[in-house]
């Protein structure tokens, strides 16, 4: 559930390979050599597990889920269990820092295939009882129910798939629950994991006015619990959303409207004592999601479930193949990408830049021991330039945005990335030369 | 040249004299035909062109075209003009026909035009040659036909042709009459001083009206109607009477087979294997295969390996005389070095060298970039290649931040580039970004210090960003042109406003018959190079016709309009208007800018100016927003995708200040509208 988040694929084995389960038809591929002048290798990861079942289709979602055919809930824990035990074997990682249980709509699964899932984790890696672990919820009745049995499990932090206080515009959206449902589903999971609720939702609506989304969010914040997740609907090609705007029965608001609608949420979160923590992610009394944390920063992850990350999108990612992969070969990894040293730095900017502490010098340092943030981004007229019109900030503290430059992003991460690519190009041009000079033959 | 026909235009009595003089009448009497024999013969020895052409004949003896059967008083230079689609390529078909050059068949179709963009827009842009035996009272005549483009813009291929030619068949669509092309292309003869043959064509189409059309040749261009020939190319009809007018009414050349051999170069083409390929005028002597010719131009001397006629195939003879007209294969390894216009002449007797042609003026210049800059040495070696063979286009390198290493190309006119736009499209294949069309402007420099530097008073300027300012200027000049519109009177009212909104001058307007009228407007040329003529054709749905020809420059109000991005001028933006006009463009032109560039992190203002005054703004707001509100482990693949994408676009995009504007966002600003 809460499709739109797309907890999908995740970084394992840091900073070597990552493991995504995919369409379980091939052999593993190895695209780049090992190599071994990284820093940091650890043995601590995080945990991503899929659960691909819907009970239906939301209209805005073109994430690749699956609407169960019959109950497989047997086969399904099994599969997801002996792919954890293999890709944690290979992986050598033996901490668990933190889990997550997303989809699809991971509520929609057992609490028991929940607790085995935990339970394999736990024999087969150290897994501390604090650790969080997070599941999706859809706030639906039946999810309700289903959330003491959850804590039980072993999850201790729930993240509610809300996305609107409107009748009318959950029924557009394609939800099968009431706000009424979802208020009730909010309280229930609060008085189970006091303080580590959070709830999603999405601005950006079809017919949405700013007026309109204030008095929503507002009305939210007087029932929600330390942590609140702010998405804006992205209207994705394929979707029967897109198909009603093409068609005209829905109008979407303008961007000039959506980009008024973010800053006023930032600010109405801001009031009632929420940090913005991330693009995306509020937090009051430092109740992060530790999971998501750990990819902005660029640490390591497994994936586990089927179709966890696809680059092609036309590619039927049934479960029912993976589950026969998973049965057969212990896991259904098709694929382990390697990541140069450079497209790792480059995703540490990218993700590090999208939280509002932003990326610190040692931070940095520890994937970059040999090119300081302050010499890759000190001396670029275009960083400069953002600097000087205030969106950036470098400083002791590290280069991070401001206030306003976090809305642009997106806009400053071209410049940042040729800086980078720049600088690394250098560095390596400068290295070739001192090999060079240093080999040739007196 | 032209501007010699607009100060003649006006003076119609010498235009009178100058008819009574060369155009010699004479009935024309029974005619007894009698086909060549070996008229088919040529074929079998060429099996290259086997495929188009059937065969008739089996006789292979390839030399069987005795030349020195045909003296000068038995060869007629000829070529045919008309306005397009009133069937000249098709006449030259039967022409080809009737005198087995080529068998009938009813596969020929413009047989003359070999270039796609000639088939497709019914246009000939490259002069063909074709030499037509043809019987007459019992007499063996050599008719060399001279196929010419028949657009003013090709005016340099047209006075070139014209010049080994003594007389035209012009010829006018029995139901259309008289179009702006017919006017301008008969003053082209008629300055050359050639015998006027009117035919009237299409008499078998059922609006034929050919008594109309008499009317107004005799009225326009003082040709009696007992000149004009009616036929229907199309079916035949008359046409053995057109090669009996050629044998009668236009004088043999002027040549004498007694003379040392003296040839004109009128054209010429690049074969990979042979080299140069020239097509000769013979205006003395002979000249053998083996012969040591000299080039008079660079003085370099060419063995002959291969002569003969075209038929407009090559047919290889063994010799050329006085006043015929064929090609030459001599070693030639560069078009250079047979510059058109050039004389030839035997080895140790050298002659007194042929007026040969003026340089054509460019008037229309344009931009032309690859889409992409490493197509840049495939492009450079299609127009290369083009311009081999047409060197009325002027090629200069020219560079721009925006669209990167290119060339401003000079044309003749404005169907000149559109021809050349798409021969380098269909035949190279070559995709191009081609900027709006200039027009080389003038100007009278009025400090001393200026006119030392450049060595004159008055500058020519093709590149906008070099037009001298105001102050270091006397007077600024425009090329002007005479523009000659026919048209139903119906739309005169209409014609005469969007006229005046160019600028037009009217000069002149005569009916020249019932119901249509001739005007003759003086416009900018700056008017009309961009839409004039589509402006005209939709207003008169499609009926009105346009020609016009160079008419000197005169002093005009210009301003240079600079285009501001945030306060920086963006120099190849830069565009040279007339004062009642900039207001109107410079609005355009932002307007045209503010869709095309992308918002940025701020504010971006894009304004026209002229000097320091701001004529026009537009505002490009600044992003509000600008980030994915989502982006967890499974996004980062397809984010980092997206991302490294932008920043390596963003490397290719041209700064101006902050503002980064994309290629495309000139591409739209500066192309052509089509």
């Amino acid at each position: 559930m809460i499709g739109h988040t797309l907890h999908a694929g995740r970084r394992a084995l840091y900073p070597g390979l990552r493991y995504f389960s995919e369409t379980p038809c091939g052999e593993i591929i190895e695209d780049v050599l090992e190599r071994t002048d990284y820093p940091r290798v650890t043995k601590q990861a995080s945990l991503y597990v899929h659960w691909p079942y819907c009970l239906r289709r939301c209209s805005y979602c073109n994430f690749n889920k699956y609407i169960p055919k019959d109950n497989n809930d047997h086969v399904m824990t099994e599969c997801l269990q002996r792919e954890t035990e293999t890709l944690l074997q290979l992986s050598q990682v033996s901490c668990i820092t933190s889990v997550f249980f997303g989809g699809g709509t991971p509520s929609l699964a057992h609490p028991s295939t929940i607790a085995a899932v935990l339970e394999t984790v736990s024999r087969r890696a150290y897994l501390s009882d604090k650790a969080e672990v997070t599941l999706e919820v859809n706030p639906t009745p039946a999810g309700k129910t289903k959330l003491e049995d959850f804590c039980r499990a072993g999850v201790n932090r729930f993240s509610i798939g809300v996305q609107s206080l409107k009748d009318e515009d959950l029924k557009i959206l394609g939800r099968d629950h009431s706000p009424h449902q979802a208020l009730q589903t909010v309280d229930e999971a609060r008085r189970l994991c006091p303080g580590r609720v959070s709830v999603d939702v999405m601005f950006g609506r079809p017919n949405q006015s700013v007026e309109s989304w204030e008095n929503e969010l507002s009305e939210l914040l007087t029932v929600c619990d330390d942590h609140v997740s702010l998405y804006q609907l992205t209207l994705e090609r394929g979707t029967q959303l897109f198909k009603q705007v093409r068609g005209g029965e829905v109008t979407m608001p303008a961007e000039d409207v959506t980009a008024e609608m973010y800053q006023c949420a930032r600010r109405t979160l801001q009031q009632h004592g929420f940090l913005q923590y991330e693009v995306s992610n509020f937090a009051r009394q430092n109740a992060v999601s530790h999971h998501n944390r750990s990819y902005w920063k660029g640490g390591q992850y497994i994936g586990v479930g089927p179709g966890v990350l696809r680059e092609a999108r036309t590619q039927t990612l049934e479960p029912d193949v993976w589950i026969r992969e998973v049965q057969q070969r212990g896991h259904a990894t098709r694929r382990r990408i390697q990541l140069s040293h450079l497209e790792l730095l480059e995703e540490v900017l990218v993700m590090g830049m999208r939280m509002t502490q932003g990326i610190n010098p040692k931070h940095w340092e520890s994937f970059s021991p040999h090119l300081g943030l302050h010499e890759v981004f000190g001396t670029s007229s275009d960083v400069q330039e953002l600097i000087r019109s205030g969106q950036l900030i470098l400083d002791d503290r590290g280069l991070r945005c401001s206030w306003d430059g976090l809305a642009l992003l997106d806009s400053m991460l071209p410049a940042l990335l040729v800086e980078l690519q720049r600088q690394m190009s250098q560095r390596d041009d400068r290295a070739d030369g001192r090999t060079k000079r240093s080999s040739d033959p007196q | 040249m032209s501007f010699y026909l607009v100060k003649r235009w006006f003076k119609t009595p010498l235009m009178r004299q100058v008819l009574q003089f060369k155009v010699c009448r004479r009935k024309i009497q029974s005619y007894n035909m009698t086909y060549t024999l070996l008229r088919h013969s040529w074929m079998k020895s060429l099996p290259v062109f086997s495929s188009s052409f059937k065969m008739l004949s089996t006789k292979t003896d390839k030399d069987t075209i005795d030349m020195s059967k045909f003296p000068v008083d038995r060869i007629r230079n000829f070529c045919i003009i008309a306005h397009i689609d009133h069937g000249k390529s098709t006449l030259a078909d039967r022409l080809l026909e009737m005198t087995g050059a080529i068998a009938k068949t009813v596969k020929n179709k413009q047989v003359l035009d070999k270039l796609q963009v000639e088939r497709e827009r019914g246009i000939t842009v490259k002069a063909q040659t074709a030499s037509l035996i043809y019987s007459h009272q019992g007499q063996q005549y050599l008719l060399n036909l001279i196929d010419t483009p028949g657009h003013v813009d090709f005016s340099y291929e047209v006075s070139r042709s014209i010049s080994a030619c003594q007389g035209v068949l012009l010829i006018v669509d029995a139901n259309q009459g008289i179009q702006a092309q017919t006017v301008a292309n008969f003053y082209l003869a008629f300055e050359a001083q050639m015998a006027i043959i009117p035919v009237i064509n299409k008499i078998d189409l059922k609006n034929a009206d050919p008594e109309r059309v008499e009317k107004q040749i005799e009225k326009v261009f003082d040709l009696s109607c007992e000149e004009c020939i009616r036929v229907s190319a199309k079916l035949g009809t008359n046409v053995e009477m057109v090669l009996q007018a050629i044998v009668d009414r236009i004088p043999p050349p002027v040549a004498s087979i007694d003379d040392p051999f003296k040839a004109l170069v009128f054209d010429s083409n690049f074969d990979h294997y042979r080299g140069v390929v020239a097509n000769i005028a013979v205006f003395g002597g002979q000249v053998k295969k083996g012969n040591k010719i000299v080039l008079a131009h660079l003085g370099k001397t060419f063995e002959v390996n291969e002569l003969g006629l075209l038929r407009p195939h090559e047919h290889p003879t063994q010799k050329l005389c006085a006043g015929q007209v064929g090609y030459i294969v001599a070693g030639m390894k560069d078009v250079k070095e047979a510059q058109i216009g050039d004389t030839l002449y035997l080895q140790d007797q050298p002659v007194e060298t042929l007026p040969g042609f003026k340089p054509a003026k460019a008037m229309v210049f344009a931009g032309m970039y690859p889409m992409d800059q490493t197509e840049y040495p495939a492009l450079r070696n299609a127009i290369e290649r083009l311009t081999l063979n047409d060197s009325s286009v002027t090629v200069q390198r020219d560079s721009s931040v925006a669209l990167g290493a290119g060339w401003r190309l000079g044309f003749l006119g404005l169907l000149h580039m559109e021809v050349f736009n798409q021969r380098l499209e269909q035949e190279h294949n070559a995709s191009v970004i081609v900027t709006a069309p200039t027009v080389p402007y003038k100007a009278v420099l009025s400090s001393p210090k200026l006119i030392k530097e450049h060595g004159s008073e008055v500058i020519t300027i093709v590149n906008p960003a070099q037009f001298p300012e105001k102050s270091v200027v006397s007077e600024y000049l425009e090329p002007m042109v005479l523009g000659t519109i026919i048209t139903p009177d119906t739309y005169t009212g209409k014609i005469m406003t969007l006229s005046l909104k160019r600028r037009g001058i009217q000069k002149n307007m005569v009916y020249i018959d019932e119901q249509r009228v001739m005007m003759k407007y003086l416009f900018p040329l700056n008017e009309i190079v961009v839409d004039f003529y589509d402006n005209l054709k939709s207003l008169s749905s499609g009926y009105a016709s346009f020609d016009y020809e160079n008419a000197d420059y005169q002093a005009a109000d210009l301003i240079k309009m600079n285009f501001l991005i945030n306060g920086e001028p963006v120099e190849e933006l830069i565009t040279i208007v007339h004062r009642d006009h900039a207001y109107n463009t410079g609005k355009a032109m932002c307007e045209r800018l503010k869709e095309s560039i992308p918002r940025q992190m701020f504010e971006v203002a894009v304004q026209a100016a002229i000097g320091s005054k701001i004529i026009a703004r537009e505002t490009i707001k600044a992003y509000k927003k600008n980030v994915l509100a989502k982006c967890y482990g499974g996004d980062i693949t397809r984010k980092m995708k997206l991302l490294r994408r932008q920043a390596e676009g963003k490397k290719k995009l041209r700064r101006i200040g902050c503002v980064e504007v994309p290629k495309d966002a000139f591409i739209n600003v500066l192309k052509r509208k089509d």
